[in-house]
């Protein structure tokens, strides 16, 4: 039960003699559990895809087989048709896959893991065995969830939201052992989540370097510091409806089920109290990495960083307050809707102050459009349109043809792809090299930008269309109504160019597989960084630094006046610098 | 450089100062927050649900309340034996820690023993997780009018959901301190210089007390 | 137009898009200032041979001015929303004339159930049309929702009205239907497989017309 973080013995950064499963598969170093975590959410992130595309060939081609559909069991599709009970089985577990194992690890599980303790300055995390644990979990937890699709009457039919009566009664779902599954799975990775947090929080206020000041900490940490908050505190929520859900079914209580005096909305205002703290655990670390690439891509200090980590802030307090504008239709007190407009209203704020604050930022810089700096332009350009949209819908009057129809799809895929997912392929090929010795290729890296973007507008963009026109979510078949008849053409284009978004990613893959091993080399610090992390050689070793660096300044002084170059790591020291006070006891 | 030259009760040297708790302290504490919001969850739900009801049965027609006061003072006895526990390592009173530990946990296993006895009862006259069972002594009080049918499976559901997981919360830290006294107690590893665990599961315990007695309140009492 | 919002069909409508307009003109502007300043500067301050960047760490003006314009536009599209919002589903909002229409949702159907002959609901002599809703153009209708299983949700475009109906809950929802024609009803909340096929034919009747449905709706049930 002791730390070793804070006293490990330095000699394990030369002699690392530790056997091959210590060392890859049960490793307690922050940077391998970062690195699994990678390949895990990568694999979701696939499967989501793949879960999606079905999903396109339907709406596309209503009631035409698909091609290779005939591979699937004859409860999914009959001759490659899909079946419409399958068909939400695909709504339901992309949305699951995509949100709980895909985005949300890739952001936390990945970089909170991999950045924290290299950017703060520290040999590993507060409790190495528990992080260790957190990924271990998240992998069963993963598991559990994709072996509900292999079950009879398969997963669940309820939509990732699992609304409550349809998810709680399998009579009404068609689905009980699916279900069960996807709760159980559900409250393991609220369990790794959990561990998870607790690590990053202890870790970044009692184990940053001499001299990483809260406002010398890079935003990336920042944000990553908030979502760890927010994810420490939503999840057991989730968690504690999760357990009443699969008590529903399994022991029979009656806690969502209204013939008994239990309550359909109380699922929704558990949920979404997770849920909106969710969104911002989705999008919270991005931007923080994102600030940091960019910073670093226009050779500029990042503008107004004080009032970047306020917002950070300022939007992980108001997440709390704003759940009940996904419920502005679910017969809640119109009053209480009124209240949260506003405050969601307000939440739009800080996401503001950060748009402008990047623009700022690039604003008389000298611009390097390296593939992150291209991705992480791409985030702010997109995310804007995801954030704008949300505008409409948080005004409870235009929520009213809006709610449940493409243009809330729309907006989730602008901030959740457009968004977070821009922001990872930056980040990804940011941090590559780190974690692999190795860079990923430069030209494919910019075509896979061009192409996703592109093809990313193709598939979203007309989204907002259907929405106005109407256009339910999660409808099996479009052609059952006339009034969206004339939309099915938008519809077969989006899916053509969802098709070709699917493929492009095939571009990334490979060059994300073949760098491992053919990647060019990289040097200790290939885009010219400020960060600590930098300062070690590739890919970073065990324990990180024999010593720990002192800090002399924030994370951007890019084209500071007295260096020589157009960046000033936060480890080097300058004439006038003082040393830290608390480095006094470094000298062991 | 070795453990025993530190002061292991006060943050990692050198690092910039965060708050004045080692990180296995802060830890504990983030963690309790963390199971602050999940039993929130629960008992706002329990809120909820039953001022969604018109009626409720009243306390003591199917709980047991005396036997579960008695369990509550037990309880809070086991965070009297465990303060006990930590003054005496503070002092350096190896002695006093294997009483007052060894105290502690069988103050929590006796708990987690009449909460087993208080369940099997239940079930046996008729109250379980989704409300009464049909033929059974409690189904004939019901229909006799002791307590509204209408919610009594609400009531079941709430009852053994919340419940539960507190003796749950419960047997982990009985098990946890368990190892602790094989691992840590008996053998005297606790010093004066260094009793983070003792400090830490004490934490822990009295978290799991004090829901207790918010639980007790709402659940049995009113 | 076939990708624009659909024909205004009551008379929320009008306000609706209205808003609706209103928030794409002005979340409009604030997409054209920040793309246009992405693209500009992308271009403008692009790396050239000897261009050294500006060291500057923000400005507060500048930061003041962006926070407070923001907040102030959100502020008052909230006010202005609201207004709007009390108006269509606020608890006082409900017309004191509306004619009562109880919709009962299902796994996968619209029961709807009319008040008969003395414009009541509930006095023995309402009678119920599956999957089809007939409402007269011109007169505030309440819509009295309930649901048997699961979360449905109604959901007319041309209406711009949607609202859950929820198992264990009455939820009371109103509209003034103004154009005369026959339309959709749709689910919009996932209801089960099914759930893409839970349609219903909303008639919007000319007044006499809306009578003379009523009239063979009551003989035809009497002689049934």
């Amino acid at each position: 039960m002791t730390s070793h973080a804070t006293t490990a013995p330095a000699g394990h950064a030369h002699h690392d003699d530790r056997s091959f499963l210590a060392k890859y598969v049960f490793s307690t170093d922050h940077k391998i559990i970062g690195i699994q975590f990678l390949f895990l959410s990568l694999f979701f992130l696939l499967v989501g895809g793949v879960l999606a595309m079905q999903m396109r060939w339907q709406l596309g081609f209503p009631n035409q087989p698909m091609p290779g559909g005939g591979i699937l069991p004859e409860t999914w599709a009959t001759d490659g048709v899909l079946l419409p009970e399958y068909y939400i089985q695909l709504v339901t577990m992309h949305g699951t896959f995509m949100v709980f194992f895909a985005i949300m690890p890739l952001l936390v599980g990945v970089y909170a893991n991999f950045l924290i303790p290299l950017k703060i300055g520290t040999h590993d995390m507060a409790f190495p065995r528990i992080n260790m644990a957190s990924f271990w979990v998240a992998f069963l937890a993963g598991a559990v969830m994709l072996s509900s699709m292999f079950v009879p009457e398969g997963p669940s039919r309820a939509g990732w939201t699992m609304y409550a009566p349809l998810s709680a009664r399998a009579d009404l779902s068609g689905v009980l052992l699916g279900q069960q599954l996807w709760c159980v799975a559900i409250i393991l990775l609220g369990l790794s989540s959990i561990l998870g947090s607790l690590n990053y929080i202890t870790t970044v206020i009692n184990n940053r370097a001499p001299g990483m000041t809260w406002f010398r900490l890079p935003l990336s940490v920042w944000s990553l510091f908030i979502t760890a908050i927010l994810g420490l505190l939503a999840l057991p929520v989730l968690s504690g409806a999760g357990i009443m859900l699969l008590f529903d079914q399994t022991l029979g209580t009656h806690f969502f089920d209204t013939t008994a005096g239990g309550q359909a909305l109380l699922w929704q205002h558990l949920f979404w109290f997770f849920g909106h703290p969710e969104v911002y655990i989705l999008i919270l670390p991005a931007m923080g990495m994102v600030s940091d690439i960019i910073a670093n891509g226009s050779r500029k200090p990042i503008f107004g960083y004080h009032s970047m980590v306020f917002a950070i802030v300022g939007i992980g307090f108001l997440s709390w307050i704003v759940w009940g504008h996904h419920m502005f239709m679910s017969g809640m007190n119109p009053t209480l809707g009124s209240t949260f407009m506003v405050t969601t209203m307000i939440i739009a704020v800080p996401s503001a102050i950060k748009v402008f604050n990047w623009l700022g930022t690039m604003w008389e810089g000298n611009l390097h459009f390296h593939v992150p700096m291209l991705n992480a332009v791409g985030f702010v350009a997109m995310f804007v349109i995801g954030g704008l949209s949300g505008v409409f819908m948080a005004a409870t009057p235009v929520d009213m043809p809006i709610h449940d129809t493409y243009f809330i799809v729309a907006h989730i895929h602008y901030v959740l792809f457009g968004g977070s997912l821009f922001a990872l392929f930056g980040a990804i090929t940011y941090w590559y090299p780190k974690m692999f010795g190795r860079m990923m290729n430069e030209r494919w890296g910019k075509i896979h930008f061009w192409l996703t973007m592109l093809f990313f507008n193709l598939v979203f963009f007309p989204m907002h269309n259907l929405g106005m026109g109407g256009h339910m979510r999660r409808i099996y078949d479009p052609t059952v109504y006339n009034f969206l008849d004339p939309m099915q053409g938008v519809n077969r284009f989006i899916s053509l160019s969802a098709f070709a978004l699917f493929v492009v990613q095939g571009i990334f893959a490979v060059n994300f597989v073949w760098s491992l091993f053919r990647g060019k080399k990289a040097d200790a610090n290939p885009w010219r960084d400020n960060g600590l992390e930098w300062s070690l050689p590739n890919p970073a070793p065990h324990g990180n630094w024999e010593r720990v660096p002192s800090v002399y300044r924030g994370p951007y002084e890019f084209s500071h006046p007295q260096a020589s170059e157009d960046f000033l790591p936060q480890h080097v020291k300058l004439p006038g610098d003082q040393e830290p006070a608390s480095a006094k006891g470094a000298a062991r | 450089m070795t453990h025993a030259t530190m002061d292991m009760m006060h943050p990692p040297v050198p690092a910039e100062p965060g708050v004045q708790a080692y990180n296995l302290k802060l830890g504990m504490w983030v963690f309790l927050a963390s199971e602050v919001m999940f039993f929130t969850g629960l008992i706002g739900s329990y809120v909820v649900l039953r001022f969604g009801v018109t009626e409720w049965a009243r306390p003591g027609v199917v709980l047991n309340i005396p036997i579960t006061a008695l369990n509550t003072f037990l309880l809070i006895c086991s965070s009297v034996s465990m303060v006990k526990a930590y003054a005496a390592i503070a002092d350096g009173d190896q002695k006093g820690l294997r009483l007052w530990f060894l105290l502690t946990i069988l103050g929590g296993a006796a708990f987690v023993g009449v909460q087993v006895y208080e369940y099997l009862h239940l079930v046996h006259i008729g109250f379980v997780p989704s409300g009464v069972r049909e033929g059974s002594e409690l189904a004939e009080r019901v229909a006799g009018g002791a307590a509204p049918a209408a919610t009594m499976g609400l009531y079941g559901s709430t009852f053994y959901t919340m419940t539960g997981f507190h003796g749950f919360h419960v047997t982990c830290g009985v098990v946890s301190m368990i190892y602790l006294y094989i691992r840590k107690v008996l053998p005297g590893k606790y010093t004066q210089q260094d009793y983070r665990g003792v400090e830490v599961v004490g934490l822990y315990w009295h978290f799991v007390d004090l829901v207790w007695i918010i639980l007790f309140t709402i659940v049995y009492l009113i | 137009m076939d990708w624009w919002l659909p024909l205004k069909g009551s008379t929320f409508a009008g306000p609706i898009d209205g808003l609706f307009l209103a928030i794409l003109i002005i979340t409009g502007i604030a997409f054209v200032v920040v793309e246009a300043g992405v693209l500009w500067f992308s271009v403008r301050y692009r790396h050239r041979e000897g261009r050294k960047a500006r060291h500057v760490h923000g400005s507060t003006k500048a930061e003041v001015v962006w926070t407070a314009v923001p907040a102030v536009t959100v502020v008052a599209l909230g006010i202005v929303s609201n207004q709007h919002w009390e108006r269509i589903k606020g608890r006082e909002s409900v017309p004191a004339d509306a004619y009562p229409i109880a919709i009962h949702a299902e796994q996968f159907e619209w029961n709807v159930t009319y008040p008969g002959p003395d414009g009541e609901l509930g006095n023995g002599d309402d009678f119920t049309v599956r999957n089809q809703l007939h409402v007269p153009v011109g007169r505030n209708v309440l819509l009295v929702l309930t649901a048997e299983d699961v979360i449905h949700s109604f959901w007319v475009p041309v209406f711009r009205l949607k609202q859950d109906a929820v198992p264990g809950m009455t939820i009371r929802a109103w509209v003034q239907p103004t154009v005369a024609g026959e339309y959709e009803l749709a689910c919009a909340e996932l209801c089960g497989m099914g759930h893409y096929k839970m349609r219903a034919r909303v008639f919007v009747h000319p007044q006499p017309d809306f009578e003379t449905w009523m009239q063979q709706q009551i003989l035809e049930g009497a002689q049934s």
